[in-house]
């Protein structure tokens, strides 16, 4: 091991800044004045900013090994890194209203979210199971504890509650397969080793296991059926806010946890873990469709929706080949951009003392606000699938991918569900379009709500139209398509 | 004139688009100049659809005007336009029902006026931008996108029912069309294009061809609509307001049509023989038996979407009864293929111009008297003359008089069908009686006869601008009708081209 003075800190220079301004927003926060977080939020942007110059000036098309191959900065970690950058820095943007509406402007929450990205970072850069195991706790201790950050309120520390019992849970599944496969390798934590260890043994039956037990550990966080449970609990009782953080930049993380345990680790037990993640995505889409169907919560459909979108981005993974794994990241990001928007929407329909959580909530929308209707249309129809949204071009490259392998039957299984799906995405859009208004007011004023939804359907549109410039990001990340 | 170096066809299928955006975003609170302006491009548009036909070579198959840029390198995926002696037509088809459409709307839609012109307009660049596609995933881009305005358009402006109505028009067309999306994508890994030029070319098994088929089948046979994939049809068809019924009957189901023409016959010739007797079973049920479904109702535009399922009976027949003519012996000449895909062609333009001609005379008494039921009129002969006269054009070219468009295309069906197959050619001809039947006694009943009651006694007359609109109507119908051959001038080489492509097996 070299020592510290030689060691280059460059590589985890983001991590270092970003662990360093977390501390000290921690520090000076108490000393604010005690209405408004308004130097501790402008803090959290500046740092987002920081970082992403940082890693833009960084990027490289090389992969690079650092503190003796533990961390890893390759194209696909620093594209996800830029994109939870900016999913968080939306996130922050949105929320601000909402939280000094209710009384839950607080440092914490800054610091969490900050903290919450500092693990999401380490897990995408991590070529090392504890490190993996390190990036994933800390992100997600951050989200329990945003989680019951309305503390008082019954559902949000029941949701809270919930998260964490089965969160650990997978944890310690997850933390049993990296055992077994510990065993397996012959005692090998770094990813790159493990790999070259599997390529001699395969089919043994305490490596199927291990398989196993670490796809469950690592599709959890992405809210894959049959660990789906947690999900709309937690997403309907955590505060908007919050919310919108859980369901946005986590899921990057989650699918960079997915590819390096799978594919950059156990890429040889290929034929073991693809028929794992065949009836996960089987089940995804059917539960994710289905149920959304019977939902009368706006934000309870929201989260089968996306129960049904990791579905998707499974599809890709399933698949085992680069284009696969671009077509699963391109997929991630169009599902942020798009359920940055969807989640938006109930900020934007919230008021001061009442949360718009209900379908019936989006009544007449397009009464109240043709602008902000015409963007959630958008977003409607992109989750569903249709030209002229991104959403179309995200399903369009993963059942590229699967029929690419010769799997059709499942490609032919996966649009009819989505077709199923539509239903309710349509049912939405009757509520914002077709019906009068219950309540004529116009809607939150806010415009950092109002300017994010704008961007995120704008967004939408244009790389509905133009996907080139996503899908370039994608495929650079893996060299695929 | 346009320079030849524009890019002409992408300028028919954006320039409405971008204006449908205009329109919408800064059309609020100001009717007159969404108005205004939703017309002026719509004209526009149309006029420069026109100026393709002077350097529109009509004596080889190729496409022209193409245009090809890569769009997502990527997936393989290229802008790819041109247009041949099928889609030109339809095209230009298009631009002028839009025309109409947006005259249509004038003083009738008061609510939310600008968000309905951006809807037609924005619909329009799809629909252009499908018949004008050469790559497959272009073609299904624009061919799914179109749902998105058509949905909002009979969801907000459409009738009680409108939104059971739209949801299953949608989903209807949904998942016919993904499985479509599927066989596309099947393709692009066994030819390595999406081109639809290179598709048509590419050897394919039995096996294949058939899956293929089937997957186009289902897309396409619910646009048309055949039966028994029909029922969206009626239920869209009375909820939409007029300007919806017009683009659906006129321009969608056309789509259906086209996509026989551009995907299955050339790509999967061979599932087409075998599966052809199917589609002639299909088309000769929409034909006969839609035909009498049409007879009893009393809801005047369930009455003509009815009679759009079975006209468009006749478009599948003689699409598909080609193969039947080539087989039979006695049939020497050959000229009888190129005479049944001719004549489906003329009967989808002509069904476009009945039919919106239809739909929008509907449109004008159900403007003034808010009922489609026919037992609400009786005697509008005596209150609105000149109405009546154009209403009587429409219907007997609906029915299939000679001298209108009506008959041009049934004609050319019926005689080719007789060179497959007498029985075949016998039920198709049945249709002069029911449609006689059906039609003329919804005249009979509507216009003819003794005032019936106080509201049509208060009837006026068609006022200038539906004059206009219904009058070009009544130009075309009988233009198309007693002078076919500039239309068929213009498909010849392209038919003749696809009947050989057809009949070509691929094994």
């Amino acid at each position: 091991m070299p020592n510290l003075t030689s060691l280059n800190l460059m590589p985890v220079l983001p991590e270092i800044i970003l662990a360093g301004m977390a501390c000290l927003i921690l520090l000076i926060d108490p000393f604010m004045p005690r209405h408004g977080r308004n130097v501790s939020y402008a803090l959290s942007l500046l740092t987002l900013v920081a970082l992403f110059i940082v890693t833009l000036v960084q990027m490289s098309p090389m992969v690079r090994m650092s503190f003796g191959d533990m961390v890893v900065n390759d194209p696909m970690s620093d594209i996800m890194k830029l994109a939870s950058y900016v999913s968080l820095a939306a996130v922050l943007i949105m929320s601000r209203g909402y939280l000094r509406d209710r009384g839950m402007d607080k440092g914490e929450y800054y610091m969490l979210a900050l903290f919450g990205l500092l693990g999401m970072m380490i897990l995408i850069s991590a070529n090392h199971l504890l490190l993996i195991y390190l990036g994933l706790e800390l992100m997600s201790l951050s989200m329990y504890a945003l989680t019951a950050f309305k503390r008082d309120d019954g559902r949000a520390s029941e949701a809270a509650m919930k998260y964490f019992v089965l969160g650990a849970l997978a944890s310690g599944l997850l933390l049993y397969g990296m055992s077994l496969l510990y065993g397996v390798t012959g005692g090998q934590l770094i990813l790159t080793d493990i790999a070259t260890a599997l390529s001699h043994d395969s089919g043994s039956l305490a490596l199927k296991a291990a398989v196993v037990l670490i796809v469950v550990g690592s599709i959890f966080k992405l809210g894959v059926a049959p660990f789906h449970m947690w999900l709309p609990d937690v997403y309907e009782g955590a505060p908007t806010a919050v919310t919108l953080y859980l369901s946005t930049a986590p899921k990057v993380a989650a699918l960079a946890m997915v590819i390096r345990l799978l594919v950059d680790g156990m890429g040889n037990a290929f034929a073991d873990w693809q028929p794992v993640l065949i009836v996960a995505v089987v089940l995804s889409l059917a539960i994710g469709n289905i149920v959304a169907i019977a939902q009368t919560s706006f934000k309870r459909m929201l989260t089968y929706s996306t129960i049904s979108h990791v579905g998707f981005v499974m599809l890709g993974i399933l698949a085992g080949t680069d284009v696969g794994y671009s077509a699963a990241l391109f997929y991630t990001l169009a599902y942020i951009v798009m359920t940055t928007g969807g989640f938006g929407m109930i900020l934007l329909l919230a008021k001061q003392g009442y949360e718009a959580e209900s379908l019936d909530d989006l009544r007449g929308l397009n009464d109240r606000s043709p602008v902000m209707a015409f963007v959630f249309l958008l977003l409607m129809f992109s989750m569903a699938g249709i030209p002229f949204t991104l959403g179309f071009w995200a399903k369009l490259a993963v059942l590229q991918a699967v029929v690419g392998i010769g799997l059709w039957w499942l490609a032919v299984y996966a649009v009819i569900m989505s077709v199923i799906g539509a239903f309710y995405y349509l049912r939405a859009v009757k509520f914002a379009y077709f019906d009068s208004p219950t309540d004529p007011s116009p809607v939150n004023p806010d415009w950092n709500v109002r300017g994010v939804l704008a961007l995120s359907g704008l967004l939408v549109l244009v790389l509905g139209i133009f996907p080139g410039v996503l899908v370039g990001f994608a495929s650079r990340a893996f060299g695929g398509f | 004139m346009l320079p030849s170096s524009w890019p002409m066809l992408s300028l028919i299928v954006w320039l409405p688009i971008i204006a449908g955006i205009f329109v919408m975003w800064f059309g609020a609170g100001r009717a007159r100049f969404a108005r205004w302006f939703a017309l002026a491009s719509s004209v526009i548009v149309f006029l420069i659809s026109l100026a393709l036909l002077p350097g529109f070579d009509t004596h080889t198959y190729a496409m022209q005007f193409v245009e090809r840029v890569a769009w997502i390198p990527q997936f393989g995926i290229h802008y790819h336009l041109g247009v041949d002696g099928i889609s030109l037509p339809l095209l230009i088809l298009t631009t002028f029902t839009t025309v109409i459409v947006i005259i249509s709307a004038w003083e009738v839609i008061q609510e939310k006026a600008h968000q309905y012109l951006a809807a037609f307009l924005i619909m329009e660049g799809m629909m252009n931008g499908t018949f004008a596609a050469l790559d497959a995933i272009v073609f299904y881009f624009f061919f799914e996108g179109m749902l998105i305005p058509m949905f909002v358009i009979i969801g907000i402006w459409g009738g009680p029912r409108r939104v059971y109505a739209t949801i299953k028009f949608f989903l209807y067309t949904f998942l016919g069309s993904v499985f479509m999306l599927i066989a596309l994508i099947y393709m692009y890994f066994k030819c390595g294009s999406f081109s639809i030029l290179h598709m048509q070319q590419m050897p394919l098994t039995l096996a294949e061809q058939v899956l293929i088929f089937l997957a186009f089948f289902i897309a396409f046979a619910v646009k048309i609509p055949m039966w028994p994939v029909h029922t969206w049809l009626p239920d869209a068809h009375v909820e939409a307001p007029t300007g919806g019924s017009v683009i659906l009957a006129a321009i969608m189901l056309k789509i259906g049509g086209y996509g026989f023409l551009r995907f299955s016959l050339p790509i999967t010739p061979d599932a087409s023989a075998l599966l052809d007797s199917m589609i002639i079973a299909f088309s000769l049920i929409a034909i006969v038996y839609i035909g009498f479904v049409a007879l009893v109702q009393n809801d005047m535009k369930k009455l003509v979407a009815y009679s759009s399922i079975s006209h468009m009976g006749f478009v599948t027949l003689g699409m598909f009864v080609i193969f039947m003519i080539a087989a039979n012996p006695l049939n020497v000449s050959g000229s009888g293929v190129r005479l049944a895909i001719e004549g489906a062609m003329v009967q989808m333009i002509s069904h476009g111009l009945i039919s919106a001609a239809m739909f929008l005379s509907i449109g004008v008494l159900y403007d003034r008297l808010h009922s489609r039921d026919i037992s609400a009129y009786g005697g509008v002969v005596n209150t609105m003359p000149w109405f009546a006269a154009m209403v009587v054009v429409f219907a007997m070219a609906n029915v299939g008089l000679p001298g209108t468009s009506g008959f041009v295309g049934e004609f050319m069906v019926i005689l080719a069908s007789y060179k497959a197959n007498f029985w075949i050619a016998l039920l198709a001809a049945f249709t002069l009686i029911i449609g006689a039947s059906y039609t003329l006694w919804m005249v009979k009943r509507v216009i003819f006869g003794d005032v019936q009651n106080e509201g049509v006694a208060k009837l006026k007359d068609v006022n200038k601008r539906e004059a206009w609109m219904l009058g070009s109507l009544v130009v075309l119908i009988i233009l198309v009708g007693i002078w076919p051959n500039p239309l068929l001038d213009l498909m010849h080489a392209t038919i003749e081209h696809l009947a050989q492509q057809a009949l070509t097996s691929k094994l």
